[in-house]
């Protein structure tokens, strides 16, 4: 019997199993891919590190989760009713301002929210990492803003 | 038996993935992502985002979560205000822009928008309320301008052109600009 090369490969026994194999792996695969996603560290999209001074004053960066402060509030009651510039490091915060209600001051003041004086909470990040707003596409695009902890802080 | 060996394939490779998988949820996120300092007092009392956003529809890009969603389906129920008299106003009107180039139009849900968000932090900086008047671009945006202050940010990445350029010109037979608005 003449028959094209190829087919007569995949009709052979061998061909199939390893197809069948093929086949019957990926689709778990492709399962496992979708329901678990990549890699979960990206979840952490969107974290602000704020480093105006923090550096200077002997304190860890402060780092803010987005992601856990959005499943509480609307984006409008902290960039609208408290005033936050949706610039990272632009809205000259320091403690004295939080202490007297400005800014985080206003929900972490015991009522709506815990104290500051838990630093650690915020205060969190390692030692010279670059006011920056994590994982942002600005970020990828140009060039990476996180440094190695190593180096001196500015 | 063949049905059988077909059965066991497919146990083999669900439990290899499901085994990557746990291992890599095993993992504690904060201790090499480049932010956090595993010698921080505090470290292991934060909570990790691989548990609190369990359960949200999930997204492929930023956080992995659909936010949008997560708020319409009630998963959410964030606080709309701290100041007593201010509101959330949702406004449900789409704009379209041309003027894309070579891409597709863009549809700019205000509903989804205002769910989350106040009209000033929009209007009339840097959006003015005339359509075609706030010189918006691209470049612009890929700067952190624009839409770009939000997404690439915080709201889904920049690098999703089809979320927004969503309008395929050839077929589109309505007026740019502000659409009707709908009551809910």
């Amino acid at each position: 019997m003449k028959c094209n090369k190829s087919v007569g490969l995949a009709r052979s026994g061998i061909g199939v199993a390893v197809f069948r194999l093929a086949v019957f792996l990926a689709i778990p695969a492709l399962v496992a891919v979708i329901v678990l996603g990549g890699s979960p560290a990206r979840a952490e999209y969107a974290d602000i590190v704020i480093n105006n001074y923090s550096d200077a004053a002997g304190m860890r960066p402060a780092v803010f989760p987005h992601w856990f402060h959005r499943i509480r509030f609307r984006c409008k009651v902290c960039h609208a009713d408290i005033g936050f510039k949706f610039k990272a490091g632009g809205n000259e915060i320091n403690m004295l301002k939080i202490i007297n209600g400005e800014f985080c001051g206003a929900c972490h003041n015991g009522e709506i929210a815990w104290t500051v004086d838990n630093c650690d909470f915020c205060h969190s990040g390692k030692p010279g990492t670059p006011t920056q707003v994590h994982g942002s596409t600005v970020q990828k695009l140009q060039k990476p803003a996180t440094q190695p902890a190593t180096q001196p802080a500015k | 038996m063949k049905p059988l060996f077909l059965a066991l394939l497919w146990l083999i490779g669900g439990l290899l993935f499901l085994h990557r998988g746990v291992a890599v949820a095993a993992e504690d996120v904060f201790v090499n992502d480049g932010l956090h300092d595993p010698q921080g007092p505090s470290f292991h009392e934060l909570q990790r985002p691989t548990e609190a956003l369990a359960g949200f529809p999930p997204d492929t890009v930023g956080n992995k979560v659909r936010w949008v969603n997560a708020l319409r389906d009630g998963l959410i129920n964030p606080r709309t205000n701290i100041v007593p008299e201010t509101k959330i106003q949702v406004l449900d009107m789409d704009i379209i822009f041309g003027n894309t180039g070579d891409n597709a139009f863009v549809r700019f849900p205000h509903r989804a928008h205002t769910e989350w968000l106040d009209c000033a932090n929009c209007h009339p900086d840097p959006f003015k309320e005339k359509f075609n008047t706030s010189g918006i671009k691209m470049s612009a945006i890929l700067e952190g301008k624009f839409c770009g202050k939000c997404h690439g940010a915080v709201a889904f990445p920049l690098t999703e052109c089809a979320r927004c350029h969503s309008i395929k010109p050839d077929s589109f037979r309505g007026q740019l600009g502000a659409q009707s608005v709908k009551k809910p």
